[in-house]
């Protein structure tokens, strides 16, 4: 399906139009389960962004980046991973985490400036959030040609704005990818903005999926509000990468609906006109049509639904909030493997230093 | 068996690909080539296009992917061909290679080993000679290596790559083929963490590393005609630092020195000399001086030497240490 909508004849892949009607002959075929499960996981994304946000507002949460619009491309990509596969994440990618099983507190751990938060479970297959934008993107990679090396079946996902494209790491990260045609998906939340500077100011080309054709493997454009052709295409493009296929670039088109961090103040650099104009097409209310078309959904199971998202989120919001910060011993102890005495002197000069100060 | 410092990095990384299938080498030139210097000669014949990779020309990938490898369990051993072109992949090393057991409280450890040929004095290109050891050493987490002799560039190398920890393993270039010495076949680990006094002398302490410790025992031996018995550490790890060893000794000589070809400025002879400070203040006839590569742009091939540290610079300190 990839290979039939090229980006360099502007064509984008979309399933279901902003009425919830699927186009035929496009529909991956979810069932009915998967296709509600999806949506309950959009909508407990949306209330755990919603409450991280108010709790930044009420000074319990550091600086949040803001995650409103980007369920589809995180829901819709992670429902297409399987157990083995990898992710290298950027900072905005919730719903990822939340389909792949991340604890919610531990979410909250972390945006509230807890060490706690910074160890992904064991049991995930997912690499720290990388802040230095871009930078993930190699690393992926390398994840990609060690799974090969150890003839593991699976496929490795870095995710990463439209900004990050314009880094170094985008280009040396693709480029030794086609050149090895490692299991990667190289999945782009195009979003419109890098903070407050526009998608066309990062590149004059007219996509960003077309870039893949200058690294010799496929690329394609697909709407980033409809969960279903991210789906569709997140699950053809990990199937070629599982398969020895290689390499895929994924341009998800969206929209970032909130500001970029809440540091930011998106007001100085667009209009109220055209964020509305995207709330159109927002991406659950888009599944949710879908659903109703199906007959899956109605008033009483959002209801419920609502209510569940909001306990789970408060649930996790105190367990978060009671966990006590780190222990200065916990804040030296991973910096080497063993503690250098230098190391170990300074830890020890600092509890002497709080001793003092205790008394 | 006798070898230079590049045959011994050649056999150690030939025995730990054997012993351990998760090494895995990857830089540019590696393969094929055997490496601009020689260092991975025959690797790629002996363990195949997948544990010896010809990468792209791409410092930043190089060592991304080589950090994405160690997620999936393997330890590579990149090369970055020359120090100077290290800086492209400075990200990865500071934001992630150094900081991802931290960041991830050791669930992610990056047991890997760069290497990379480093500094002046064997006449090359711009760009080819730069010694900025120190822009590494305040970064925490990560581990600074130097051999300054073909016997510890073996067992240092190997206990880099053995270490749970990241090591940037730095290769004196001038030391490459400066000298043939009996190394032993067997593996063997030399002690990441600790300096070794590589010549006793009870009145003035030299602190140096790779290509600095031939500088610094040809001036003793000079210093040894007029009498003066200079003590040579070789640092061999850079950070974390073997402070114990350099306090005693200038506890024992009163005089202290540091030689390196960095610039001095921020240049770790400032940390050693403040720790010697803090330490041992009350030990010392005199300040700790240092010889160093002055703060300027190393100069091209034909003016070298007026920013490398030889052996009459050092003299000239020990001279106005002993008179002070």
């Amino acid at each position: 399906m990839i290979e039939r909508f090229d980006p360099l004849k502007g064509e984008r892949l979309q399933i279901l139009d902003e009425k919830g009607s699927a186009r035929a002959g496009l529909d991956p075929g979810l069932s009915d389960p998967e296709l509600r499960a999806m949506y309950e996981r959009m909508v407990l994304t949306r209330t755990v962004d919603a409450k991280a946000l108010k709790l930044q507002r009420q000074g319990r949460f550091g600086t949040y980046a803001s995650n409103l619009g980007h369920e589809a491309c995180q829901v819709g990509l992670a429902s297409a991973m399987t157990k083995g596969d990898w992710l290298f994440p950027y900072f905005r990618d919730l719903g990822l985490y939340l389909t792949l099983g991340y604890p919610l507190a531990d979410h909250y751990h972390f945006w509230m400036g807890n060490e706690a938060g910074l160890r992904t479970p064991d049991s995930l297959n997912i690499y720290p959030v990388a802040i230095p934008v871009g930078s993930q993107i190699p690393q992926s990679v390398g994840a990609g040609l060690a799974a090969r090396y150890r003839k593991l079946p699976i496929a490795v996902v870095a995710t990463f704005g439209d900004g990050a494209t314009s880094e170094g790491d985008f280009h040396e990260g693709l480029n030794m990818a086609g050149v090895f045609r490692t299991p990667n998906v190289f999945f782009c939340v195009n979003n419109q903005f890098a903070i407050s500077v526009p998608r066309a100011k990062q590149t004059a080309a007219a996509t960003i999926a077309q870039k893949a054709a200058a690294y010799g493997f496929p690329g394609v454009q697909v709407d980033g509000n409809d969960i279903l052709a991210v789906h569709a295409a997140a699950r053809e493009a990990l199937d070629n990468a599982r398969n020895g296929k290689g390499p895929t670039l994924i341009e998800a088109y969206t929209y970032r609906m909130g500001d970029h961090t809440t540091s930011d103040d998106s007001g100085r650099y667009r209009t109220k006109e055209e964020v509305r104009e995207w709330e159109r097409r927002d991406p659950l209310l888009r599944l949710r049509l879908h659903l109703e078309k199906k007959g899956l959904w109605d008033a009483k199971l959002e209801k419920e639904l609502q209510d569940r998202s909001t306990e789970l989120v408060e649930k996790a919001v105190a367990e978060a909030e009671a966990r006590p910060p780190a222990t200065v011993e916990d804040l030296f102890a991973y910096t080497y493997a063993e503690m250098p005495p230098d190391l170990a002197a300074q830890l020890e000069d600092h509890k002497a230093f709080l001793g003092e100060a205790a008394r | 068996m006798n070898m230079t410092m590049v045959q011994a990095i050649n056999r150690t990384l030939a025995q730990e690909m054997e012993r351990d299938d998760r090494i895995i080498i990857l830089g540019e030139d590696v393969g094929r080539d055997g490496g601009v210097f020689r260092a991975t000669d025959g690797l790629f014949e002996a363990f195949g296009p997948e544990r010896v990779i010809d990468t792209p020309l791409a410092e930043s990938a190089i060592i991304g992917a080589s950090i994405g490898m160690t997620a999936l369990g393997l330890r590579p051993v990149p090369e970055i061909q020359f120090m100077g072109f290290i800086y492209p992949a400075f990200n990865q090393i500071i934001s992630h290679v150094a900081r991802l057991r931290n960041r991830t409280r050791g669930r992610f450890t990056v047991p890997l080993t760069i290497r990379t040929p480093y500094g002046a004095g064997v006449k090359a290109l711009e760009h080819h000679s730069e010694s900025t050891e120190a822009l590494f050493c305040q970064v925490p987490g990560l581990t600074v290596v130097v051999p300054s002799s073909p016997y510890d560039a073996k067992g240092l190398l190997a206990a880099s790559i053995r270490s749970e920890d990241p090591v940037i393993f730095l290769e004196p270039t001038k030391l490459y083929r400066a000298e043939k010495q009996d190394v032993p076949e067997d593996p063997y680990e030399l002690p990441l963490r600790r300096a070794a006094v590589v010549r006793e002398g009870k009145d003035l302490t030299v602190v140096a590393w790779g290509a600095m410790i031939p500088v610094a025992r040809k001036a003793a031996e000079a210093a040894a005609a007029d009498g003066v018995e200079i003590e040579i550490i070789d640092l061999r790890t850079l950070c974390p630092m073997d402070r114990d060893t350099i306090v005693a000794s200038v506890k024992r000589t009163g005089r202290a020195m540091v030689v390196h070809e960095a610039p001095k400025t921020c240049g770790l002879g400032a940390e050693i000399a403040a720790t010697i400070g803090e330490r041992a203040l009350l030990s010392l006839n005199g300040p700790v001086l240092r010889v160093t590569g002055h703060d300027i742009t190393v100069p091209l091939p034909k003016s070298e030497d007026h920013y490398y540290p030889g052996p009459e610079r050092v003299l000239r300190a020990v001279r106005q240490l002993m008179e002070y």
